[in-house]
């Protein structure tokens, strides 16, 4: 069973040099109790996926066709108050900036009371709920700290303090944007495996939008890789780390400075820009960049699938 | 020396006004920079780095101390605010998008720093220059912050960075938020502007294995003071302060099946407005002593690497088992 079905997904943007496709032809499916990561290039449409779900696009962005099924119900086609009682309760998120999940005028308390206001506890038993929450994710000090406001915390602390919000509400579906960039190495472990303890907990799903390929190695079930608004590949985690098809799969992992193992000044990279969006794009997207671009990869590659490994890629017909 | 850091230390009043506080977020951090080297910065999230990096540029009022760049002692002031010396120190923020003013066109904001220095320059070509070499198409000029992703918005932050050729960067987590290829691209360029003016960076960052590849020297930080600093050759061999073995310790690697080794820190993280007796990390050190209990240690050592320890871990040293 899926708890998110999306499909043949199309976003584009309204911009002055004419329509940006972000989001071209994007299937993906995150399976119950299943923790899905994207990854792919700065710019590749992550966060437009997530508006998409959320009906939280831009004014100059809009859904042109696909469907995305949740709970019975197709988001793409719903208005604005069907989508409010679903964000927050059924999907919570992680947004990539913590600040804008934070209100800078409002004290955590009264934040964390406010995200709660469906709940029938007591005031004071839900402030207790917001301290225990705040320990879980490793505040020092929860009782003192709820009493503060926003500009008084690191990055690192809105980014936790953004991640015990969205946890509150028991959701079935969690998303969250890159939500440990500002975090060290010793507390992201403590929040993936509190993520893991909490997706395990409340049975929830969980889409999970990161960089950082080490956390995503280790945390989530499948992987979806991203290029230009396009799925490339997707499959388990141990098909794309152990055994990537897509040869921008395969680049993008040997770019990783983990996998570097001898101290370098200068780090590979992928050469190459990626294509323009605002242009119709002929044939595969990767292909300007591929080492092993061929004739043939000026028309646009099928999706081949074998055991859930799924992949856009014409070598794979040779 | 480019830059020197004395006794450094931040405070910030916290709580609400019926119950008023000082934290110490910067504890009496010293350290030298000299010119064409990188020194990074890690640490605990919430360890002060951020309140470092804004003091050292003059961003954040001082309550002891003293920062001196190019021979000069930097002076507090606001952010956009014209100082001589600060045309030659460039920050890169941490926050991308929200460091950049949100109703300025990507053009405008390139060309600010030049603006406000009354650099004259044909702005225009400036501009296209200093994109192409952050990697953006030209036509980005045109664009607002909240129209570019989160990547984008970082690299308008070098190109910001950069613009002025300074002589140091302050860089705070310069590439959380870009992916593997993109982080690539932004470090070499860095590098390269490092080799060719003699570039000297603070290079604050999370990711361990990127301060690996480039920085010469690094510091640690916990609760607002540095617990060890060296090369980082060095430290990477073998880490001397139990918290930086957690921190190398605890780094995921790109492989499902990996099973990680990690030092485990039991309890919570001190509050800066109760902070611990004796050595601040003897709440959660795995190899806790009697003495670490009251008694502070110092930052001592050689030339090579420096450590605040009472008994300063040997390379590959496990936790002792508890009991
Ligand atoms: N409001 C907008 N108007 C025009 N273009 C936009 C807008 N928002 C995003 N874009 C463009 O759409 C593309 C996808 O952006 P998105 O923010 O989804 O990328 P991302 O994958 O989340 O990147 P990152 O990893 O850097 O956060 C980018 O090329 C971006 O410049
Ligand atoms: N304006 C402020 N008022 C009160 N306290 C502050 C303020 N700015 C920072 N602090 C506190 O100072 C400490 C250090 O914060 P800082 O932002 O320097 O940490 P950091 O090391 O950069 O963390 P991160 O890695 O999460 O970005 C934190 O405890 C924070 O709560
Ligand atoms: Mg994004
Ligand atoms: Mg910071």
């Amino acid at each position: 069973m899926n708890v998110l079905e999306i499909q043949n997904l199309n976003v584009a943007f309204a911009t002055g040099g004419g329509f940006l496709r972000a989001l071209k032809n994007v299937s993906i499916d995150i399976p119950e109790y299943c923790i899905v990561g994207v990854v792919g290039e700065s710019g590749c449409g992550k966060s437009t996926l997530i508006n998409s779900i959320l009906r939280l696009l831009p004014e100059n962005g809009s859904i042109d066709t696909g469907s995305i099924q949740f709970e019975g119900r197709d988001l793409a086609q719903l208005n604005l108050s069907q989508m409010q009682g679903i964000r927050g309760s059924r999907i919570s998120t992680v947004f990539q900036d913590p600040m804008d999940a934070l209100n800078p005028v409002l004290s955590i308390a009264e934040q964390m009371l406010h995200i709660q206001y469906r709940s029938d506890l007591s005031r004071k038993k839900k402030n207790a709920r917001s301290i225990e929450m705040l320990r879980r994710v490793r505040i020092p000090d929860p009782e003192s700290a709820l009493k503060r406001y926003p500009h008084e915390f690191s990055g690192g602390m809105k980014q936790r303090i953004a991640i015990a919000m969205a946890m509150m509400m028991e959701p079935a579906l969690l998303i969250a944007d890159e939500p440990t960039t500002a975090l060290d190495a010793t507390l992201e472990v403590a929040i993936i495996n509190l993520l893991k303890e909490l997706q395990s907990q409340i049975k929830c799903s969980m889409l999970f939008i990161s960089h950082h390929l080490g956390l995503v190695a280790e945390l989530c079930d499948e992987v979806v890789v991203m290029y230009a608004g396009e799925v490339l590949e997707r499959g388990s985690a141990r098909q794309i780390f152990h055994d990537p098809w897509h040869p921008y799969t395969q680049r993008l992992l040997d770019c990783d400075p983990a996998s570097q193992t001898l101290r370098t000044r200068h780090l590979p990279t992928i050469p190459g820009e990626i294509p323009d969006l605002r242009r119709d794009q002929e044939g595969c997207i990767f292909r300007s960049r591929c080492q092993f671009c061929e004739e043939v990869c000026k028309t646009v590659p099928a999706e081949v699938e074998t055991e859930g490994h799924h992949v856009r890629c014409h070598r794979l017909f040779q | 020396m480019i830059l020197s850091v004395q006794d450094l230390e931040v405070a910030f009043r916290v709580g609400p006004w019926f119950d008023r506080r000082t934290i110490l977020a910067v504890a009496r951090v010293s350290f030298d920079l000299s010119q064409g080297e990188t020194f990074a910065i890690v640490g605990e999230s919430g360890s002060g780095k951020t309140t470092l990096a804004h003091a050292i540029n003059g961003l954040q009022a001082i309550s002891g101390g003293e920062v001196s760049f190019m021979g000069k002692k930097v002076e507090v002031s606001r952010a956009r605010a014209v100082q001589p010396l600060r045309r030659h120190m460039s920050m890169m923020f941490q926050d991308p998008v929200g460091s950049l003013s949100p109703r300025m066109k990507v053009g405008d904001l390139v060309a600010e720093p030049f603006v406000i220095h009354k650099i004259g320059k044909n702005l225009k070509k400036e501009v296209q220059r200093l994109l192409s070499l952050v990697g953006l198409p030209g036509d980005f000029a045109d664009r607002y912050p909240h129209q570019l992703s989160g990547g984008q918005a970082r690299r308008i932050g070098v190109a910001r960075a950069i613009a002025l050729d300074p002589k140091l960067i302050i860089a705070d987590e310069p590439t959380a938020g870009l992916d593997v290829s993109v982080q690539g691209e932004v470090l070499n360029l860095l590098n390269d502007l490092r080799e060719q003016l003699g570039l000297s960076m603070i290079f604050i960052s999370h990711n361990l294995h990127v301060v690996h590849h480039v920085a010469d020297r690094m510091a640690v930080m916990y609760l607002g003071r540095i617990v060890e600093t060296g090369s980082t050759e060095e430290v990477f061999r073998a880490p001397a302060h139990p918290y930086t073995a957690t921190l190398l310790s605890a780094t995921p690697n790109p492989d499902p099946d990996k099973v990680h080794d990690r030092i485990l820190l039991s309890s919570e993280v001190p509050s800066l407005l109760d902070r611990p007796a004796g050595c601040e990390f003897h709440t959660r050190c795995p190899w806790v002593q009697q003495r670490c209990f009251n008694e502070s240690p110092y930052l001592e050592g050689g030339q090579l690497k420096r450590v605040a320890c009472h008994v300063p871990l040997e390379p590959g040293a496990r936790p002792p088992p508890k009991g």
